[in-house]
């Protein structure tokens, strides 16, 4: 279900951002569709992230118009954009390692159970829709575990499930492979696959090269602010990618 | 949902399961000092005679219970992973507002009396209106004054992001200064006709079950479910545990922090009442320095400074342990002086137990 003229999940026309006189996005056009892995790649201070924050509702565009689903979309606050089904999975995952991998998905939105006027976290219900959304993950991370006692690859399956929880329809992802293992960087791609299975559309920001082009459909890099590239994954290569990073090249 | 049909339930073979003796209380803190508590017991029965008998334990209990609800308030702002230093001089501050009220308003004469109290017929006697409302009134009053301590400490803590332990220290100081202000120096002594009440409620005993040992039960008890089966209670483990992650994922930090102050504060005014009714008196020296024993029995009973860690158990076997140890020094006859430097002691011995414990896994 890659990008097959369905309309956009996500569409940015024209998105500009001023911090004071420093300009640090202009003039993005990009869409992504239902399903499709789009990788956004570029250096340091290239605006991948002041763009991410955008789509997330952390920062307003000074120009242009975010379309998601087809409806323009203002979002003040980040939980604005998580409402129609934006979701960011962090860095450093955002996790609390003193709770259990069943209380972090829901943590911010505990399922409860009312006993008259008081409303008591219903811990059943909870760790079963917790193993369900590990195992569409597929992942071996069981509910009631710490998350201090988990690897890296089991962090990042809570923190997916975390997104699956809403139904996201777009789920953004900020450098997931940056500090793991090998092996758990597998594990992460296949995490992406899933969520690609069921139709979600991911946004992949990553400095490594390999994971880009083994996950993604389509990569857009970034320099300067501007978009640079925005290519099926097929019709480049690792070398004309790292070329439009450095700035080697000008565009493609 | 589009849901991927799961041909196969997922299977656990890598990841082994959690042993019940690695997991829970069995692998924390107050678990070991639990057993550490439990075969102190022991010893003390057979170092002393008059350990186990009813008059001491009872002594015990409402000993222990003295600090043991302070403990409770403060072991919420601990797991959040802030401190609060200023509960000595609120336990203080609120018990002389209680007793204040008490005497003004069962003062004919004072402003307000006249809808409390009047004069019996021989013209000495002071006789309640209503019995018992004098108590609940000026109860109210001294933990309305805690609570409002409590909002200031939360608003400087989470909305002008000021340190806890700056601002707790300044607020040790401010509400102490005061008592002082507001006693002259001289503290205050609950008075009126509701008195005797009031020394049933603090100091009395049920079927020889000290009262405040009572609260204590209770309050533990609401605040075990309030924290391990309520939202707010999965969110104040949150904020400990990591506080921008809390932020992420959309828990309304700020206004959580404030709470755990509030009831924080809530609970050293609660206590200063009991005491203060249990002395006779509010003193405006009463319970100096007492935050520091109420915040030891939290660390050692297993609430980590840190933040995510700490439960109600572990901050009553942490008093227990206090109280006993103070209990065996005087019953062996042991110089009293001693106490303190083997509280200290304690401290650092069950944080470094625990350090041990988690190298090892």
């Amino acid at each position: 279900m890659a990008s097959t003229g369905a309309t956009p999940i996500l569409e940015l026309t024209g998105i500009g951002k001023e911090f004071g006189a420093i300009r640090a996005l202009h003039g993005v056009d990009m869409h992504v569709h239902p399903g499709e892995v789009v990788g956004l790649m570029g250096d340091n201070g290239a605006g991948k992230s002041t763009l991410v924050k955008i789509i997330a509702g952390n920062f307003r565009p000074t120009h242009g118009e975010v379309r998601f689903d087809g409806n323009a979309v203002h979002f003040y606050r980040p939980i604005d954009a998580r409402a129609v089904g934006i979701e960011v999975v962090y860095q450093d995952l955002a996790l609390a390692d003193n709770l259990t991998a069943a209380a972090n998905v829901f943590l911010g939105r505990e399922l409860t159970r009312k006993f008259g006027p008081i409303a008591l976290l219903d811990h059943k219900a909870m760790a079963s829709r917790a193993l369900k959304l590990f195992g569409e993950l597929r992942s071996e991370t069981r509910p009631h575990d710490l998350v201090k006692q988990m690897s890296g690859g089991q962090r990042q399956a809570v923190a997916i499930a975390r997104t699956r929880l809403s139904n996201a329809k777009l789920v953004m992802m900020d450098e997931p492979t940056a500090a793991i293992s090998v092996r758990q960087v597998e594990q992460v791609l296949s995490l992406i696959h899933r969520l690609k299975e069921q139709g979600v559309a991911v946004m992949l920001i990553s400095h490594r090269m390999p994971d880009v082009f083994a996950v993604c459909d389509r990569v857009v890099v970034m320099r300067r602010g501007e978009k640079r590239a925005d290519k099926a994954i097929h019709d480049t290569s690792p070398e004309e990618v790292t070329a439009l990073i450095t700035g080697a090249k000008e565009a493609a | 949902m589009m849901t991927l049909p799961l041909e196969n339930p997922i299977s656990f073979t890598n990841i082994g399961r959690i042993r019940w003796w690695q997991r829970g209380i069995f692998a924390s803190q107050t678990g070991y000092v639990l057993l550490a508590l439990l075969a102190l017991l022991v010893v003390m029965h057979f170092a002393s005679p008059y350990f186990f008998t009813q008059g001491n334990m009872q002594n015990v209990a409402k000993n222990f219970s003295f600090i043991a609800i302070a403990t409770l308030g403060v072991t919420f702002v601990i797991i959040t992973g802030g401190i609060d230093l200023s509960v000595g001089s609120l336990m203080c501050f609120a018990a002389m507002i209680t007793s204040m009220v008490m005497s003004g308003l069962s003062t004919p004469g004072m402003p307000g009396a006249s809808l409390f109290v009047h004069l019996a017929a021989d013209g000495k006697t002071v006789v309640a209106n209503v019995p018992g409302l004098i108590l609940v009134v000026s109860v109210v009053a001294g933990l309305v004054v805690s609570l409002l301590v409590g909002l200031v400490n939360g608003f400087c803590i989470a909305v002008l992001g000021l340190s806890p332990f700056v601002t707790t220290l300044g607020m040790l100081s401010i509400v102490r200064g005061l008592g002082y202000v507001v006693s002259n120096g001289r503290g205050s002594f609950p008075g009126g006709p509701d008195a005797d009440y009031f020394y049933a409620l603090t100091s009395g005993d049920v079927l020889g079950v000290p009262a405040p040992f009572i609260y204590l039960v209770i309050l533990a008890a609401v605040m075990a479910v309030v924290l391990h089966h309520t939202s707010f209670g999965r969110h104040v483990f949150a904020l400990g545990g990591n506080e921008k992650a809390a932020e992420l994922t959309g828990i309304p930090v700020v206004r959580v922090k404030i709470e755990v102050y509030v009831i924080c504060a809530l609970a050293a005014g609660l206590q200063g009442i009991i005491i203060s009714g249990w002395l006779g008196s509010a003193p405006a020296n009463m319970a100096t320095s007492y935050e520091l024993n109420v915040i030891a029995a939290a660390v050692i009973g297993g609430a980590n400074l840190a933040g995510g860690l700490g439960g109600p158990l572990g901050a009553i076997v942490g008093c227990v342990l206090l109280e006993v140890i103070r209990n065996g020094l005087v019953l062996a006859q042991v110089n009293s002086y001693w106490q303190q430097t083997l509280v200290g002691v304690i401290i650092i011995l069950a944080v470094l137990v625990d350090r041990i414990r988690s190298r090892m896994t």
